[in-house]
């Protein structure tokens, strides 16, 4: 990583410590920024803080779930931000919800690294 | 006496005058004559024997001729008259006898017709006010058969003997449209008699049984019988409610087997992983090569946990409808019972351009969460009014919309109301009626100030929407024939076949068509055939095959029944139809015009297929000689020109069958005024015109 280049930033919100490790390992491996938020009322606390590019969402989480969460962050402006969903709700009426209610991606666990890694990548890209 | 009148009784009158008158005055003037005159005339009587005995035999002989010959016509005459009278007595009242004859006999005649002519008044009135009684017993009876038609169970109501007075639609489904089914039919022939002897023991108890049962096609059905009682609280019948059980066993053995796998697979799995991480944590010292496979182990247990949960998905979840009682429901009702159901809350319009499709829910379900929804947008923001549309998300889901004008509640909000219990039906909440359904619910804003609630549901699997014309609902074919109480009557059925009364039969019309008139070389290529029962033709209840005979069919044929042979190639062959029509005519008598024709082809296949026809069979032509020996001509056209019945369709095999059914109910009728009403008596008296026909030489031509 050089200077000149501003690291892209990934924002982590999973309840669930295990898979957050794995994520955050990962995602710092591959050269971004990482933040973690623990539950959806810190999720949208900590897009305003940290001003990610893109927010891996997990879906069930206490207090405020992951679809709510992604509805409120397109209501209050976030539009250009990268949202994907990840999450052990597989269901394909749970996939079109979440890609309804604004999410760019629905990632079903579990989920092979490389590919997490490829989709974030192209996503950021492609923006 | 005016000469026309009785000419022949008054010639026959003046010669016998004649003849005695001159014996009387030959007698009287041979008193008087004395011995030498009497002594000439014996000469001249001598002289003249040859013309005298010529003259007398001549006359005598007229006479004769002239007896034997009237009396002949009187007979003759009177005869036709008693078998045009019968007609008119039976099948037949609209019968004009025909006024031809000696004098006396066309005054009988007359007399005759004028005396069917005021039974005609008599019995238009008596039938129209029959007419207004039925009416009202047949609008009872048109309910009920409404009511069956449209109950989605499958029922069969059945006498005490186990034959089928009423089914519906549904049953006919469930049973697989077997042939068998049908009005005065043995229940048994499809579902075991023991089962149902037992079911009927505990019946007897008190009890509603619930036997199960395997049916022909190896399918599971579930069978729950209820007492009909008669007026003596004697047991008359049972109801019979059938359900298939195959899909639902077969399910929970495949769940069953589902979840032993998952159980187990998941404990080996855990373990290896369990083991490989502990290795790793114990020895940090290990050889990178051996942490390293320790490693994999880990990610392949991982990767194999993660298939088998989604093989459990995959086959749990399209059956999901089935272990809560999700029905199949058209979109455009499904919209129209939200609608009623909202009015009263928001005034509701519905988007009339609703696409066809059947939604898989607990409609009712639905219809609460919708309300609780609406009550809460109307209360917390002051929603008033909504429009309903529906349209396909994915092949398996369907969105069911509500959108209004105004600003969406935030998700937050929106949460908590799906989490609230839905007010009438205790704890259950939207979110769980939704998540039952395999759904999913949201709000959202739409376009230009507007919101949405969008709500996914199961689409009905694809096949199942493929054949909703087959659905039960309602329309005007939906209202069968399929009932006959009068079976109720019926008496144990331990009777012989012979002894059997005509009135109880059921009876199995039928017809075919052929290649050609060879019984051995030639082929069937269609059969037709009608049930009778209870002195009604069951039109409903019809069988109506082509049959490929595997050849072309001959242009001469073609000709007469205008089946051709590409209407038949590709059909089922003969061995196929056969086993079908045999179990359609199981347990009833046959019944055809000319049927030895039909009996033999159908006995050539016998050997191949092993299906044998042993029921009686009666023919309607020889039970038309038998009643009417003065007829000449006994075929399907002049019998039925003679009893009234109309002909329609001849020379297919179902018309033929329809023609034939409709002449043998009338033919019956005779029979039974002449107080032949057994079937035994019947067959003894076709046998007996049979073997006079034969000795004719008349039989054969068909």
């Amino acid at each position: 990583m050089t200077a000149d280049v501003v690291a892209r930033r990934v924002l982590i919100v999973d309840d669930e410590p295990n898979i957050v490790l794995s994520l955050e390992f990962l995602m710092r491996k591959n050269g971004f920024e990482t933040s973690v938020a623990r539950d959806g009322d810190a999720a949208l606390a900590e897009v305003e803080r940290f001003r990610p590019d893109l927010v891996l969402l997990d879906a069930m989480m206490p207090h405020r779930d992951g679809f709510e969460v992604c509805q409120q962050l397109r209501a209050s402006g976030w539009t250009d931000l990268k949202i994907v969903m990840l999450t052990a709700k597989g269901r394909d009426s749970e996939v079109a919800k979440g890609l309804a209610v604004g999410a760019d991606a629905y990632v079903t666990k579990p989920f092979s690294t490389r590919s997490l890694v490829d989709q974030v990548t192209a996503l950021l890209d492609g923006a | 006496m005016s000469p026309p009148r009785g000419r022949a009784l008054f010639v026959t009158l003046v010669v016998a005058y004649v003849v005695v008158a001159g014996a009387g005055l030959s007698l009287a003037a041979w008193s008087g004559l004395a011995p030498a005159q009497r002594e000439l005339v014996a000469a001249s009587a001598r002289d003249q024997a040859p013309a005298l005995l010529l003259l007398t035999g001549g006359a005598l002989a007229g006479l004769v001729w002239l007896v034997v010959h009237v009396i002949g016509r009187y007979a003759a005459t009177a005869r036709r008259l008693t078998a045009e009278t019968r007609l008119l007595l039976g099948p037949n009242p609209d019968h004009h006898v025909d006024p031809s004859g000696p004098v006396e006999l066309v005054e009988l005649a007359g007399a005759v017709n004028d005396l069917a002519e005021r039974r005609r008044v008599a019995e238009t009135e008596v039938a129209r006010q029959v007419r207004t009684a039925r009416a009202e017993i047949e609008a009872e009876r048109n309910r009920l058969a409404a009511l069956m038609a449209e109950l989605t169970v499958a029922v069969l109501v059945c006498n005490i003997e186990g034959r089928i007075l009423l089914y519906n639609r549904a049953a006919r489904l469930v049973l697989g449209d077997d042939p068998a089914i049908g009005l005065g039919r043995s229940v048994h022939g499809i579902v075991d008699r023991g089962l149902i002897t037992h079911a009927l023991d505990r019946i007897r108890e008190g009890a509603t049984a619930q036997v199960a049962t395997v049916l022909r096609d190896r399918r599971l059905l579930q069978v729950r019988l209820a007492p009909v009682h008669g007026t003596d609280r004697t047991l008359i019948g049972f109801v019979m409610v059938l359900e298939d059980e195959t899909g639902r066993v077969a399910n929970s053995v495949r769940a069953d087997a589902l979840l032993r796998d998952l159980s187990e697979g998941t404990r080996a799995s855990l373990g290896s992983i369990r083991a490989a991480a502990e290795n790793i944590l114990d020895s940090p010292d290990m050889q990178p090569e051996h942490r390293r496979a320790f490693i994999e182990v880990v990610r392949d247990e991982a990767e194999r946990l993660g298939d088998r949960v989604e093989r459990w998905v995959a086959e749990s979840i399209p059956h999901l409808g089935e272990r809560w009682l999700l029905t199949d429901v058209r979109g455009a009702d499904l919209l129209t019972v939200l609608a009623h159901e909202l009015e009263g809350f928001v005034a509701t319009t519905v988007d009339p351009d609703v696409p066809e499709l059947w939604l898989q829910v607990d409609s009712h379900a639905v219809a609460q969460v919708a309300v609780h929804l609406a009550t809460c947008l109307r209360d917390e923001c002051g929603l008033v009014a909504l429009k309903l549309s529906l349209g396909a998300a994915t092949d398996r889901l369907a969105q069911l919309d509500a959108r209004w004008r105004g600003p969406a509640p935030g998700p937050d909000t929106f949460n908590a109301w799906l989490d609230q219990p839905l007010t009438s039906s205790g704890a259950a909440s939207a979110r769980e009626v939704v998540e039952r359904h395999g759904g999913e619910v949201w709000c959202a804003a739409g376009a230009a100030g507007s919101a949405y609630v969008r709500m996914l549901l199961p689409l009905t699997d694809a096949t199942a929407t493929s054949t909703s014309e087959a659905r039960p609902g309602p329309g005007l074919g939906s209202r069968p024939e399929f009932y006959d109480f009068e079976l109720f009557e019926l008496r144990e059925e331990s009777l012989a076949w012979q002894e059997r009364a005509l009135a109880d039969l059921t009876w199995t019309v039928f017809d075919t068509e052929t290649t050609g008139l060879d019984p051995v070389h030639d082929e069937i290529i269609s059969i037709g055939a009608v049930r009778v029962l209870g002195g009604r033709l069951l039109r409903q209840e019809s069988f109506d095959r082509l049959v490929d005979p595997g050849r072309s069919v001959p242009a001469g044929s073609i000709a007469v029944h205008g089946i051709t042979t590409s209407m038949v190639r590709g059909q089922p062959s003969i061995d196929d139809v056969l086993p079908l029509f045999a179990r359609y005519a199981d347990d009833t008598v046959l019944v055809g015009h000319n049927v030895g024709f039909d009996m033999r082809l159908l006995r050539e296949k016998e050997e191949r297929t092993g299906i044998r026809f042993g029921q009686p069979v009666l023919d309607t032509l020889l039970l038309d000689a038998a009643l009417h020996p003065d007829f000449e001509e006994h075929s399907l056209e002049a019998i039925a020109g003679r009893l009234g019945v109309e002909v329609v369709g001849r020379h297919t095999a179902l018309g033929d069958a329809t023609v034939t059914a409709e002449v043998f109910l009338r033919l019956v009728t005779l029979f039974e005024q002449r107080g032949i009403d057994t079937l035994g008596e019947v067959l003894a008296a076709s046998r007996a015109t049979l073997h006079a026909r034969l000795d004719r030489s008349a039989y054969g031509s068909r």
